[in-house]
Formats: C-alpha cells, sequence, structure tokens
C-alpha cells in the first residue's frame, strides 16, 4: 500500500483561547489536508474560526491540541526560533488591511522578509524588482505605501508574500478593503501565482473568492466542512 | 534590506520620540560633563595656588634632640649646632620612582657668622632655585645676588645693622657687597643673611654639607604622601616631612565637591535612564502590529533584539556626543561665573570617548527590557489587533 504525502495534514486541531473564566472553542474540531500546488479557499463567517485556523497553519498559533504537518514536518514540535525559520522558508503572509512598514518604500517593504536571509543586497535587490514588475508596480519601487492606492498597496503585501519564494502562501482576507475591480484583480493575480507553483490558501467570507479556487473548506463555528 | 535599516528607518519616522529620548541621555551627559570639568578645573586652581605656596616636602638630618621652638620662639637659647648630610648624596634623590614629580630642590646650609661682634644666621642657599621657591621674596631694591661676593640681607638684619643696598659688609673677615634687601616676609629669612651655597658652606667650614633642604613636589596627581617614604628611604639619616595640612584642608573640599558631583551625576543618569526605559517601552508597544509582522515573516527574537539595540545603540552614540559637546560648552560658559579666576580646563579626549561609551552602555541597559518584551511578544496576539 502507497502512502499518499499531502503538503498540509492537519489531525485532532483544536484551539481554544482562554480569558481569565471564560474559555472559547474558536476550533472544536479540525481534520482535513492540502496537497501541493492547490488553490484552497476557506469560507465562514466573521467568528468561525478561519483567521485562527490560517494562523496555526503560519506556525504562528500553537494549538491546543492536534497536530498540524507541512510537508511532513510536525510544525508545533519545533522551537519558537526553528518555526521562525519555517515561516521565512515556507510561508508567504497576506494579511489583512495590507500591514505595509510605513516609513519603507515599496522596495524595502518587498525586500523585509530577506532582512534575514544570507542572501547579497544585489541578489535581494534583484528578486525584489522581479516580483514588483511581477504585480506591475515597477514605475512605484520608490514610494511609500501612503502614496499608492488600496488596490496597489494590496500587491505590495502580494510582491513581499511571494519575494522569497515560498511554497505556501497564506491570505487573510485578501479582497476585504478592495472594490470588486480591484479585488478581481488581485485574485487574478493569485491565481496566477497558484498557476506558477505555489499553493495558495486564501480564508475570506466572500463568496466570489470561491470561483477562483480549486477546492474550498467551509469552516463554521469551529468545525470544517470540505 | 538588512536589519539595521529597519532601524534608521524608524528613527527617521519618529523623530520627536527620539529627540526626547536623546534629550534624556544628552541631560545626563553633559551633567556628568560639566561636573567633571568644573572639579577638574577647580582642582587644577588650586593645585597651581599650592604651587606657589613653596615647598612641600622638607628634608632635614635626623636629630635625636626635640625642638625648643614654638611660633618663632626659641626657648632653649640660639644654638646653631645643627647636623648635617652630604650635598653628594642629594643626586640619589632623582632616582626616586616619583621623581618626574619633583618640581623645585632647594639646598641650604645654616651656620652663625660674626657681623660687627654679633652672632647673625647665614644662609647658603642656589639661589635660582630658592627664588624660584619662595614667590613671595621680594626686594626692596637692587638685584638678587649673581656673583660669588654677593650677599642679601634680610629685613631685620638690615635694619639692626643700618645696611643699604650697595653697602660692603664683612663675613668672618672677607667683604661682601649688599646685592639687595628683602621686604619682611615674617619668616626666619627676616634675621638671616643670605649668601650662595658655596661660598656659605666655605664661610662656615661645612664644605659639602647641607642642613636642610626644601622640595617643592606639588604638581597635579602627585602622591606627595608616597614621595616622602621613597626621599625617606633613599635617606635614611634625613628626617623628611610633608607639610600635608594645607594640601589636604584644599583636597578635602574638592573631595567633597567630587563626591556631591558624583551624588548629582548619578542622580540625572537614573532620570535620564527612566527617560530612555519610558520612551522605548511607548515606541515598542507602538510598533506590536509591526513587530507581529516581523515575526510572521520569518525574523527570530534575535532579530527584533537587534532592531531594537540597534536603535539604542545608534541613539547613544548621537547622545553622548551631543551630551559631551554640550557638556563642555557649559563648562566652557559657567567656570568663569562659579570659580574665581577659573579657566575652562580645556576637552578632555578621554572624557569625551568614555562619555559616548556611558551614553551607549545606558541606553542598551535602559532598552534591554523593552527588546526583550518585543522579542517575546507573541506573534499571533500581535497579528490578532491587525
Amino acid at each position: 500500500m502507497t502512502q499518499i504525502n499531502h503538503l498540509i495534514e492537519i489531525h485532532g486541531l483544536k484551539k481554544k483561547y482562554q480569558s481569565g473564566d471564560i474559555s472559547v472553542d474558536a476550533i472544536k474540531q479540525m481534520d482535513f489536508f492540502i496537497d501541493d500546488e492547490e488553490f484552497i479557499a476557506i469560507m465562514g463567517q466573521s467568528g468561525s474560526g478561519k483567521s485562527t485556523l490560517l494562523s496555526i497553519m503560519g506556525a504562528l498559533n500553537h494549538p491546543t491540541q492536534g497536530k498540524i504537518l507541512v510537508d511532513s514536518l510536525d510544525l508545533y514540535s519545533l522551537s519558537t526560533e526553528q518555526r521562525a525559520d519555517f515561516r521565512s522558508e515556507y510561508i508567504g503572509f497576506i494579511f489583512q488591511s495590507f500591514q505595509l512598514i510605513p516609513y519603507l518604500t515599496v522596495l524595502e517593504n518587498v525586500k523585509l522578509p530577506m532582512a534575514v536571509t544570507g542572501r547579497t543586497k544585489k541578489i535581494k535587490n534583484q528578486m525584489a524588482l522581479e516580483v514588483i514588475d511581477r504585480v506591475g508596480l515597477g514605475a512605484k519601487a520608490h514610494r511609500l505605501p501612503d502614496q499608492l492606492s488600496g488596490g496597489e498597496q494590496e500587491r505590495v503585501a502580494v510582491a513581499r508574500a511571494i519575494v522569497n519564494k515560498p511554497p505556501i502562501i497564506l491570505a487573510d482576507e485578501p479582497t476585504g478593503n478592495l472594490d470588486s475591480k480591484t479585488a478581481e484583480e488581485i485574485m487574478l493575480l493569485l491565481q496566477s501565482l497558484n498557476k506558477d507553483g505555489h499553493t495558495v490558501i486564501v480564508v475570506t467570507h466572500n463568496q466570489d473568492v470561491k470561483t477562483y479556487a480549486t477546492r474550498s473548506i467551509k469552516v463554521q463555528d469551529g468545525e470544517c466542512f470540505a | 534590506m538588512k536589519l539595521h535599516n529597519i532601524s534608521f528607518g524608524n528613527i527617521k519616522r519618529r523623530k520627536g520620540k527620539m529627540l526626547f529620548l536623546i534629550l534624556g541621555l544628552v541631560i545626563g551627559i553633559s551633567t556628568v560633563v560639566t561636573l567633571l570639568s568644573i572639579t577638574q578645573t577647580m582642582t587644577r586652581n588650586i593645585e597651581e595656588r599650592l604651587n606657589q605656596f613653596g615647598a612641600n616636602i622638607v628634608m632635614v638630618p635626623k636629630s635625636e634632640n626635640l625642638s625648643l621652638n614654638y611660633g618663632g620662639i626659641d626657648v632653649g637659647g640660639v644654638s646653631y649646632k645643627v647636623r648635617e648630610f652630604d650635598q653628594e648624596q642629594l643626586k640619589d634623590i632623582k632616582t626616586i620612582k616619583n621623581s618626574k614629580n619633583l618640581s623645585i630642590i632647594a639646598p641650604k646650609v645654616l651656620g652663625p657668622v660674626t657681623v660687627k661682634g654679633k652672632n647673625v644666621l647665614l644662609m647658603g642657599v642656589l639661589f635660582e632655585e630658592e627664588l624660584a621657591l619662595k614667590t613671595w621674596w621680594h626686594k626692596t631694591g637692587g638685584a638678587f645676588p649673581e656673583k660669588e661676593n654677593e650677599v642679601m640681607l634680610g629685613s631685620q638684619v638690615a635694619s639692626l645693622f643700618g645696611f643699604k643696598i650697595g653697602d660692603t659688609i664683612t663675613l668672618s673677615g672677607k667683604p661682601f657687597q649688599i646685592a639687595t634687601i628683602l621686604n619682611p616676609t615674617g619668616a626666619s629669612e627676616d634675621d638671616a643673611i643670605i649668601a650662595s651655597l658655596g661660598v656659605s658652606q666655605r664661610l662656615l667650614g661645612k664644605q659639602g654639607k647641607l642642613s636642610m633642604v626644601e622640595i617643592s613636589a606639588f604638581c597635579q596627581g602627585c602622591p606627595i604622601s608616597e614621595m616622602t617614604l621613597q626621599i625617606a628611604e633613599k635617606f635614611p639619616n634625613a628626617k623628611v616631612t610633608a607639610m600635608k595640612q594645607a594640601v589636604m584642608s584644599k583636597m578635602q573640599s574638592i573631595d567633597m565637591f567630587k563626591s556631591f558631583s558624583l551624588g548629582v551625576s548619578i542622580l540625572v543618569i537614573l532620570i535620564g535612564s527612566l527617560l530612555v526605559l519610558v520612551t522605548m517601552m511607548g515606541s515598542v508597544n507602538e510598533r506590536t502590529r509591526e513587530i507581529g509582522i516581523f515575526r510572521a515573516i520569518g525574523f527570530r527574537r534575535g532579530h527584533v533584539m537587534q532592531i531594537i539595540l540597534l536603535e539604542a545603540l545608534l541613539l547613544g552614540i548621537i547622545g553622548g556626543i551631543m551630551g559631551f559637546v554640550i557638556g563642555n560648552l557649559i563648562a566652557y560658559g559657567i567656570i568663569p561665573i562659579v570659580i574665581k579666576d577659573g579657566a575652562f580646563a580645556g576637552i578632555n579626549a578621554n572624557l569625551g570617548i568614555v562619555s559616548i561609551l556611558m551614553a551607549v552602555a545606558l541606553s542598551l541597559l535602559a532598552s534591554l527590557y523593552p527588546a526583550f518584551k518585543a522579542s517575546n511578544m507573541d506573534p499571533s496576539e500581535a497579528l490578532r489587533a491587525l
């Protein structure tokens, strides 16, 4: 019997938040897998536990129970610093509301994930300019984030997420702050990244996102329904 | 993109806060520099004055008799039977460990000579050394003796015998010209005839002998007590005494001011550090979101600490340089006001280096906790605020 290795495997995942005497089950029970080069849309209403799931998959949030394997690597058996290295190498984050560093230019924001890598300045510049061109902002590389439109800022966030060429891109509500036309452009950009070999996982409540994904997972009340 | 670009970028973006932080360092460092400069000037000032007071080490032959003299009144009758030591030995004084601190060495021979049937004290000196040491000797006219056949009279001797400048005085049958007469000094020289050392030794029959040596050794940082011991070791037959009283009382005042300065400096530095700590904490709290992003994109805890501490290092260097410059400017302006006849001692490069190092250490220490807090921030908690 041949064992199939998935890119991401989630087994018996539970997450409980405790604040004083009050505890909230953000994730009650989840078991699913994601394969390499999939485009997954994790759909759910606000408070359904989808963002918690994303942060756990991104090695940012320790689960209360369960296991998450990425490339057969048990994420939460790693030390804090090893998880930081894992994020640097495997994950590209696209945060809600872009989350660019306001005092850094587009080029510097995109180069940020490479600040802790050993690449030379020349290579860093070359790689950053390549992805900036890819997202269509080549002419605005030296602008500050507040000199860009919302859609352009989102593109910078995408460029920052892919600059280290991570196999997995995690996006939290990437269309949340955009008009429908810009949202469509961003989703097409994510789709093209998926076609280039990135595994894209998007967390959203926007039903339109499903149309770009290869598969969707519904999250409701801390449980998932594939 | 390197970690220092993030630190520089943050400093540039938060100019107001960073200036406030630098201000804390500048206040601390400039206070220390100003107080140290004032103390340094005070010490130098007092030392210069003490140098003008003349000898502070006196070397006389050891005697088993107690002195019968108090306040210039001799109760044991006039006795000039003094013991001597060899002039040849005196060169050994240059071999003591602190010989470079020896400023003036003024040897003397003392003995009685007869003038118009009366015994008078003859003091043989090396005029060059003696005049450098006794800056308070003022002549009434004429010139200080330069030739072997010239002498100088104390005011009492001149008045007692009615001598004037240019007169001839006969000492032990030999004629000498009175080159000058000293103004009254209130000390022993008022009652003495002062001639050159060699001539006096011959007149007194004490060739190659010395009755006493006065030494001026006070200079910045001279360990007078140690030097006294070093001289005493070289001259076992001599009694070497440090005239410490004046020095000690002055130095005690300086020591008290130094203690006060130290206290004020510590207090101001503590306040400065607190200012740095509070500003850095505020900066870290404001940057929760940013730190969350750094951690999420793969920065290690150490990287976050490096960013914060790099900022602290840079601000420490700026604060140290500015504090040193401002401290010196304040000292330059304030010293002539607070110290009579005081002049700014000049820029001390070593103090500059210490100031910068101190500011950097202060800034880094005060930023250690904020940096630690930032590096330990849970990225998921930080990102929950996104």
